[in-house]
Parts: C-alpha cells; structure tokens; sequence
C-alpha cells in the first residue's frame, strides 16, 4: 500500500519493499532505502519533537545531518534506547521504534509549551539572569526544574550491550565528502596507484546529485554517474570507500577521526556485527569536499512544522519520492529554491506561490518556473508562517512595508542561500577568509597538508566543481608519491560535465519582518531557540563579541553545532553593531562534526579491558585461600585473610601478632626491582641515591634513599649488591616506572659516560617474605648451598643458591622489624615455592598476611611508605633518614637542593610519631593537627596525620604524623579537631614496638 | 595525535610512543653542591615560555627508551626536528629563513 504522500514514479526506491515501523506507538509503512524523516513525511507526518527550551512543535528542517529539530529515540530494547538520534539521518529497518523527545504528556499536547508564553523569561542569557538569586534555589529549584523542562532525549539506563570496532589506517589521499567533487577527486588520485580512502557519512554516495535533478555527467544522471564511478572505486585495490562514515575531527598533522556506523541501519544485526567502527587514518594529503549546507529564511514562526529547507524538500521528492505537501510556498532569496518548486510542479505537487526577496532576479530557472505558471512574487517577504502543529499559511507582504496577503498552504520551502562547510577545514586550524561579493567564509589559508574544493571551496557550478576537484585530487597524489597519472581518455579520464545546476549568494541574517525593533518569534537556531531578537538582545546588553554573543545566547552552541545559525546569527549581530562582518569574527568550529557516541570512541577499552590488571604469581592461592584483594596502581594484591568468621580488623589484628610471635608470608611480589650492571653500576649508584655505595662489599644490603634534584624523597627500597658490578635495587610498588624513568634520564643524558645498564626485573622476579622469629626455620629446610647462620647470613645480606630446587636471590631483610628474609624466584616458581614455604609454614603456625598487615607493622616500627608518609616536599631529615645521607659525599642527584634555605630552616614538619590519649581512639589519616584546640576558626594548622593503625601488637592505636618541628616537641600535647570532637595526642618517637632493634635478630 | 621522528628509530611514530621530559640544553652543573643559590635557581627552576620554537627533550618511551632533543613550535604544535640528546643545538633550523 503507498502511503499517501508517495509520488509514484519519482525517487529512486524500489517500491516494493516495504518496511513497517511505529512513531509514537502509532504504526506505518515505509519502504526499504527511506530514512525515518522521509518515512514519516511520505506518511504525512511533519510534527515529530518539541523544542529544548520554548517546547515549540517542530517537524523537519533538513534531509541529512545538519538537521537541528527532528530528534527521536530510537528504542530497540530494554538496553538500547538511543536518544537525539536524527530522523534525518537514521535510516530505516523493518521494525523500527522511535519516539518523540522532550515532551509530557503527549506530543500534539505539551504542558511545557507554556514556556512559549512565558518567553520573555526566557530571552538571551535567561541561565544568567533569571536563576541568580537566591543561590541556594539553583540547587533545590531552578537546576532539577530546568533539567526535568529542557534538555533533549533520555539516557539509556542500563550498559550499553553494543559493541564498537576500531581501526587505525594510513593512505596516501584520504578524501572526505562523496559528492561530485570527492569522487572526482577520488577517481584522479586513485588513478595514480596511491592509496585513496573516500568516505561519505550518507548511505549512498553522490551528495547533492542527490537532488540536482538536472545534473548529468558523462553523458548520465548525476546520481547515476557517481553509483557506477563508486563502483568502479571499489573495484580497484588501492582504494577504500566507507559509507555511512562522518569524519568528525580533524587533527594535527592530517590526523582525521571517522566514525563508520556498521549497524544502525539493519533489523536485525546479530552479535558478531559492531554498532560503530572508529577510523583514525593518518594520511599524508586530505581532499576536503564536505559541499556546502543551505540556510534558512529567518522570519516569524519560520520553526512550524512543514517549513523547511527547499533542498531538503527536493531530496524527498527525488531520491525518496516523497512530496512534503500538496500545496507547497516556496520563500527564496536565491536561485536554488526554484529548482524545488519546479521538481514538485513537475511531479503533481501545487505551488502556492514562490517569494523571492530579490527586486528583479532573471535567469532560465526563474523563466521555466514562470513557464509552468507558478506565481512569482519579486521584492517580497513572508512575514509570518500560520498554524501551529503544522503551517497552514504564509502570509506575503511587500519586503519594504506595506499591505499583505495570507496564502494557504501545507508546506514552506525556504532559501537563504549556501553556506561552505568549512568545519573541518577550521578544524585543521585553516584560517577562513570573507568573501565579500558572494558573502561568505571560504578557506584563506591551509595550516595542513590539505586542499578544499567544490562547494566547501566557494567553487560554484558543477562543471567548475569537477574541474577544480579532478585536477586537487591528482595533485595530492602527485606529493603523496604517486605516478604521474597522464590523462587518458574512457576509465579513468575526467569526468565530463554535460548539464549542472549552479547558483551563490542569497542572504544573511533576519528577513523583513524579524529586523531590529520586532518582537516575533523568528528563530536562528533551532535546536536552542536562538531567535534574531535574542541575538539584537545580547549585542545591546554588551556582548559584542561573536564569541560572547554565542554564549550568551547559546547561538550555534547546540548538538547540531550552528549547521544552520551560524551565519545568520553573526550576520545579526553584525548589523546591530554596524560593522562588517569579517571584524565581528566567526566562532571557531571544533570536533565533532556532528554528535559521536561514547561507544565508538571507548570502543573495545570497557569492563576489564579498560586498564590492564596486574596479577602475582600466588594469586591464585591467595584467591583459594580466601584473600580479600585491594587495587594498588594496577595490581591486584592480597589485602588480608580472613578466617571463618573473622572480620577485616580481626583478620588484621591475628596477622598482625602471629607474625611477631611465629612468622608469616607476605607476597611482597609488587615492589619495584631494577638491576643495575655494569663497571660504572656503583658510580652510578652514588649519584642516584644519597647513600654511599662504593664500599657495600658484595652480599651486603643496604636501605637507599632516592632524592630529586629538588632535595626531596622520590623514591626509597633495599638494594643488594650481588656483585662488584651488578646491585639488586628494590623501589616503591608505584614508583617502579618513575624510578627506571628518572635513572635512564641521568644515565642517558647527565651520566652517559659512566658505562651501567639498567634493566627492569619487576616481573621476573616472585618475592615471597617470610617473616618473624621462625622465618629462618621455615625457609632452612628448602635451601640449598646457603648458610643462613647469622654470622654467614647477618640481617641486610644477599646470597644466591637455589630453594626448592629453583635459583634464589635471598635477601637477609625486614619491613616488619622481626628476624626476615625476602625470597626471590623466577616468577614462574613463585607459586609453587610459595606453597612449599607455606607448608612449612604451617609446622610453625604461621600465617599469610596481606597489605594491611604490612603497614600496620612497620608503622609499629616507624618505617615510613614514601608518598603515604612522605608528600614530595619531605626531605631527609624532615623524615629523621639524616643517617641514610652519605655525609662525605661530593656529589648525588638532590645534594644541592638539600642546602636550600627553606629546606634547613628550622621549624620544618618533622615526621613523628603519636599516641592518643584514649588508646582506644584510632586518628584518621589525613587529620590536621593544631596546637591550641580553643583558637578561633580557622585554626593554625601545624602538620597531619600520615599513618594511623590500631596495633594489636602495642594494644592501642599508633599513628606517625608530619609536624611543624615535630622533633623538638616531644611529650607535647597536641591536638586533632575532628567534627565529632577533638582528639588529644601526645607526640612521641617513631618507633612503637622494640625501639632497640632486637628482634631483627630474635 | 602528533607524529614525532625518533633520531634513533630514524622514523616517525606516534605522539602515544613518547614522553616530554622539559626544556632542553641545560646541563646540570658539573659542580652541583657548589653552586650559588642564584646559578642554582637559573639551573634548577628557570624555564623559557616562548611563544614560537622551543628546545625540549622528548623519550621514545614506549619505543627505543632513549632521550633525544626536538624542535617544536609551540604555536603550531609543529615538530620542526629532532635530534638526538648530547648534540649541540642546531644552528638554523629546516625552513628557517636565517
Ligand atoms: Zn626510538
């Protein structure tokens, strides 16, 4: 069944398939090649969304993406529900749902259309003015209400299902627009042999040959000519034509970002098939034929339903043979709307009349149209559009004042003229140039390695398109390193134009009728209800940039990014400051083109492929033991084990005691480690650490501190010397990759001749430690060819044999202040080693422990974790490690910094430590700490909690604090203002448990 | 994204490849405990803002590894050249008109 405004005969769809879909819950039937826009107006459905701010019915302004009012859902599931989805750009599938936005209940019966009577509360700059005062009501009124009234779809609510490819790609010519120009550009550059990618964002190539029914080249149709011309495109290897493809930004050094939508189009497109694919395609020259975009005429209730663009009207009848009225008025300013009015004549459709502005135009579309007898009126506005749901007359005035008339109709078409479309060439950071004749911005200079031609270009007229696009496009391929393609005749020769259509100028700004001093409801910009009057408005309230007037307007600041306003809007304000247009300025364009889902630039980078995780070797059993796990950087690490029962702080506190009592394994796997080899290694060593290291004899350890050139603590680990030329060095688990990164910038660049190599073996390495007074009888039994005596093996020593049959470098070390080792394994050994030691573990009771069992121990030895303890402006000394700076030392990377003034003054914050007063009381790390608790607000505050446990081991809370000269205050006491009340402290020593250091050898 | 030359891969790879590593051409003093508090300053904390072409070193990180100088016009973004670290800077730049 043809639905009613279906011309048989005209359009290219085949008519025989058929697709059914619903609007609203109402159903009709399209057919296969229509977009949702030209479904519904063959079904006579203009009235499809209401606007963002006054709630005004809108219908289609457009046939294609510059479209600023029919926005839709389109719901396909539960899951999938895509709002501001362009009807004019979404093409149809059988079974499409969409449904009207942004209005309640219904949308011939909107509630918020009361906004439309109250629009002088929302005139330009009502965010600004209307909800300033007072403040708290922006919060609890004035935002939930503008978020409920305004905006545009609603968001999915559940995680988007789809999935989103992603490709990068390099060519030689990458041509961006499949009109005429691109293709001829195409056709040039691919015949030279380079690599060509030509994309167009519409489903079928040809731009505007879409509806240029008079074109023809090489003796066929336009539309024609480009089918077999993309055809033939395809068809050759070194070429990549993308449909359905938007390139959306353009970036340095021809860096273009395209989304290719793989999907949307089809009923049903299964799993394996992604929604979107991203492009990112570096090329070394681009071909920028976007066309050009036409305006609209800028007149009272230019937004009804039923007026729109005389090109968008044309595309409907001769691509999809759709007729968007049966009593059509046509309200030009320039040539192209002629065409329209003769292309609707000439298919049945009546024409009211045509309104041209011009006092006098002449050319042969102007005398064919007169020819088929449409009225035409010269000199005239509309001044005024009728109706409301949809137009229902245009009322006809003399453009100079005078009495009018009130013409019926169903439809307006409406043209103001051409705007290039210089987004991504502006994009490229190519500077545009005002054409003063034909009143436009063209591209002035190219910033890139790129070239516009055609419509984007300023070029009118077909033939001259072609000619200008032919010619770039061997060019480009020319200095991409192509062979010099001589022309020949037949495949591959240019193409010839035999008939086109051509026309420029038009005008810019409001129309008769909308001018200064009027009050209508004329509108600039759709999408955010940008009438001319608001735009007078901002310029007499002080805006007088063009930048200015957009915000405070929000003209052109819509998804549909000004397609349409831009121009008219600066042409505006230009006028009422009474300058020419260049010195007012055009708003820079910026990426994206047109709107991109966060899907496709996401793409596969979601759920557990968003970062990588980082596993250790006993991961595994740590799982299968029932380990609690926390995040550290990207590591997974075992944060404690609970027992049957047990929660974390009872979990923490039996760690915490069986490890001094018996012993524990602790996977101390994550630490950074970096070995440093070579003849220069301690040389080298000197220089990066404060520490002195030439004299550590081989299977010694040492604790070195790493400072930055500024004086302050980078970085801090054990480093073992294995060898005169080879030291083992531990750093920070998240300052692995700064730490290599800071020593190859002093060795490659400050040190290069000191003859050292450094060489990361974070991952190769497993560390199981094994601490407390048993460590050594767990490990014994397991080790070969090491005497862990304590004269052979005293505490910081490093030998190398095997355990379990495996090579060890088995470190003599302790972070928990009891007798410890820390064994090293090839990583693949590390589980397996880990459950032999754990098995005999088990003879001695003891126990795995995890990271909170770790800090809560060398807290209770005032062992500082660099960047939990220590901030970046922590010195040595601020951090009592005075002993760990090699004081003979002439020279290491922060010596100097150290001497600064500030950095010796007295009255530095000093790291310390503190004890509640109620042992019970544990402090919250990060508290600030005061001196007098009875000052007034805001307090002096003279340091902060860094470390806070509770010891199970001390049997009260234990904290470490940096304190304005901390050093000197001991047995003070000092206080922490919380809002539940204030914590009296009393600074003390660092150390909290065995302050002699005995059981390092207990 | 940027595309850099790396003088040590000898081609140019992705801006994702690299890492800014500050101005460059300033050599840490050889005597460094006795410098001034004012050469020190200069050395230390003193960097250049130009609006136009500035000296930095750039790392390969996610590549060779090594540290190299580049050229780069701030204005534009522009790499105008690379070159690798301990070489002196260029006396004219490709395309500079002296
Ligand atoms: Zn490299």
């Amino acid at each position: 069944m043809n639905a009613a405004f279906r011309i048989p005969g005209a359009g290219r769809l085949s008519q025989a398939k058929t697709a059914s879909f619903s609007f609203d819950d109402k159903s009709y039937t399209g057919i296969d090649g229509d977009t949702l826009a030209s479904a519904l107006l063959a079904n006579g459905v203009h009235l499809v969304g209401r606007s963002f701010k006054y709630h005004r019915p809108r219908g289609f302004l457009s046939a294609g993406a510059e479209e600023p009012n029919a926005l839709v859902q389109i719901v396909r599931d539960d899951a999938r529900k895509t709002p501001n989805v362009r009807a004019t750009v979404q093409e149809l599938y059988d079974g499409l749902t969409a449904r009207s936005q942004n209005r309640w209940p219904s949308l011939a019966f909107d509630v918020g259309a009361v906004n439309d009577l109250a629009s002088p509360m929302f005139s330009a700059g009502f965010y600004y003015k209307t909800f300033m005062w007072p403040k708290s009501a922006w919060k609890n009124l004035y935002e939930p209400q503008i978020r409920s009234a305004a905006g545009l779809g609603v968001s999915p609510d559940r995680p988007d299902p789809d999935h989103y490819a992603a490709r990068y790609a390099h060519c030689d010519v990458l041509v961006l627009g499949g009109g005429a120009a691109g293709i001829a550009a195409a056709l040039a550059a691919a015949e030279t042999g380079v690599r060509v990618i030509l994309a167009d964002e519409q489903a079928e190539f040809g731009g505007s040959l879409r509806f240029e029914s008079g074109a023809r080249i090489d003796g066929e149709n336009g539309f024609a000519w480009a089918q077999a011309a993309i055809a033939r495109l395809k068809a050759m290897d070194n070429v990549r034509v993308l449909s359905r493809t938007t390139a959306f930004g353009y970036y340095a050094q021809n860096f273009v970002g395209l989304v290719e939508r793989v999907s949307d189009h089809l009923k049903n497109p299964g799993k394996e098939l992604a929604r979107e694919r991203l492009w990112q395609v570096r090329a070394k020259r681009v071909v920028l034929a976007t066309g050009a975009i036409e305006r609209h005429m800028v007149f009272a209730n230019n937004d009804r339903p039923g007026v729109m663009l005389a090109s968008a009207a044309r595309t409907y009848l001769n691509h999809y043979g759709v007729a968007v009225g049966r009593n059509v008025g046509v309200y030009t300013a320039n040539d192209s709307a002629y065409a329209a009015a003769i292309d609707l004549k000439k298919a049945g459709v009546n024409i009211a009349a045509i309104v041209d502005l011009r006092d006098n135009p002449s050319g042969a579309v102007i005398d064919e149209a007169r020819g088929l007898g449409i009225e035409i009126n010269f000199g005239r506005a509309v001044v005024s559009a009728g109706g409301k749901l949809r137009v229902s007359s245009m009322t006809v005035q003399p453009k100079n004042g005078g009495g009018g008339r009130t013409i019926p109709v169903d439809a307006i078409l409406m043209s103001a003229g051409w705007t290039p479309s210089v987004h991504l060439f502006s994009q490229s950071r190519g500077k545009v140039a005002f054409n003063e004749e034909t009143r436009r911005f063209v591209p002035g200079t190219h910033a890139q390695d790129c070239v516009s031609v055609g419509a984007c270009n300023g070029t009118d007229g077909l033939d001259a398109t072609v000619d200008e696009a032919y010619a770039a496009g061997a060019k480009a391929a020319k200095e991409a390193g192509g062979k010099d393609s001589s022309v020949k005749a037949g495949k591959g020769a240019k193409p010839k134009v035999d008939a086109g259509e051509s026309w420029s100028r038009g005008m810019l700004g409001a129309a008769p009728g909308a001018g200064p001093g009027t009050t209508v409801k004329a509108f600039v910009d759709f999408q955010n209800d940008v009438t001319a009057k608001d735009i007078r408005q901002a310029v007499h309230e002080g805006m007088h940039s063009i930048e200015h007037v957009k915000r405070f307007t929000t003209n052109g600041m819509a998804t549909d990014q000004g397609k349409t306003s831009n121009m008219h809007g600066l042409a505006i304000a230009a006028e009422v400051l009474d300058k020419p247009i260049p010195q007012v300025g055009l708003t820079t364009f910026r990426a994206p083109y047109t709107p991109v889902t966060f899907g496709s630039i996401v793409g596969h980078a979601r759920g557990a492929l968003f970062d990588p995780t980082r596993r250790t070797a006993t991961h595994g059993w740590a799982s299968a033991h029932g380990a609690v796990f926390e995040d550290v950087g990207q590591w997974k690490r075992a944060w404690y084990f609970p027992k049957a029962g047990e929660d974390m702080h009872a979990a923490v506190n039996r760690e915490c005691v069986t490890v001094r009592k018996t012993a524990g394994l602790f996977d101390a796997s994550t630490l950074g480690k970096i070995e440093v080899v070579g003849p220069d290694a301690a040389k080298f060593m000197e220089l990066l650490y404060t520490n002195p290291w030439e004299k550590l004899e081989p299977g010694r350890c040492r604790y070195g501190i790493m400072l930055r050139e500024d004086g302050f603590i980078y970085d801090d680990g054990v480093v073992g010397r294995l060898a005169q030329d080879r030291f083992h060095v531990t750093t920070t688990t998240g300052g692995a990759p700064r730490v290599m990164h800071h020593m190859e910038d002093y060795l490659q660049t400050e040190f290069p001749h000191l003859n050292v190599w450094l060489t990361s073996i974070t991952e190769q390495w497993a560390v199981i430690a094994v601490q407390g007074p048993k460590s050594r009888e767990i490990i014994a039994p397991l080790v070969e060819g090491i005497d862990m005596s304590d004269e052979a093996m005293p505490h910081m020593s490093v030998r190398e044999g095997k355990i379990c049959g495996v090579p060890t470098r088995l470190f003599r070390m302790s972070f928990t202040g009891e007798r410890g080792f820390e064994v090293n394994v090839p990583a693949d050994y590390g589980e397996a080693v880990w459950e032999a030691l754990w098995a005999e573990g088990q003879k001695h009771g003891a126990t795995a422990y995890g990271t909170e069992t770790m800090h809560v121990l060398r807290a209770e030895k005032g062992y500082i974790i660099v960047g939990q303890d220590t901030d970046g402006t922590v010195t040595p000394n601020d951090a009592a490690l005075d002993w760990a700076v090699g004081k003979k030392k002439t020279d290491f990377v922060g010596i100097r910094g150290m001497m600064r003034a500030d950095l010796v003054a007295k009255g530095r914050k000093q790291l310390v430590g503190l004890k509640t007063t109620d042992p019970k009381v544990v402090l919250e790390e990060g508290a600030q700490i005061v001196e007098d608790p009875k000052q007034a607000i805001p307090m002096k505050m003279i340091g902060h909690v860094t470390s806070s446990y509770w010891s199970q081991n001390c049997g009260r809370s234990i904290a470490l604090a940096l304190v304005a000269g901390g050093r000197d205050r001991m047995g003070q006491t000092l206080y922490v203002p919380m809002p539940n009340g204030t914590i009296e402290v009393e600074v003390t020593g660092m150390v909290f448990v065995d302050e002699k250091g005995e059981r390092l050898n207990g | 994204m940027l595309l850099i030359r790396c003088p040590y891969c000898e081609e140019e790879r992705p801006e994702l490849e690299f890492r800014n590593a500050g101005e460059a051409h300033i050599a840490r003093p050889t005597n460094i405990a006795g410098e001034s508090d004012d050469d020190f300053e200069k050395f230390f904390f003193i960097r250049s803002n130009p609006k136009g072409v500035i000296y930095e070193r750039w790392r390969h990180i996610h590549g060779c590894a090594r540290f190299f100088n580049a050229v780069r016009d701030t204005v534009t973004d522009k790499f105008v050249m690379t070159y690798k670290a301990g070489e002196p800077k260029p006396a004219k730049l490709p395309g500079a008109s002296k």
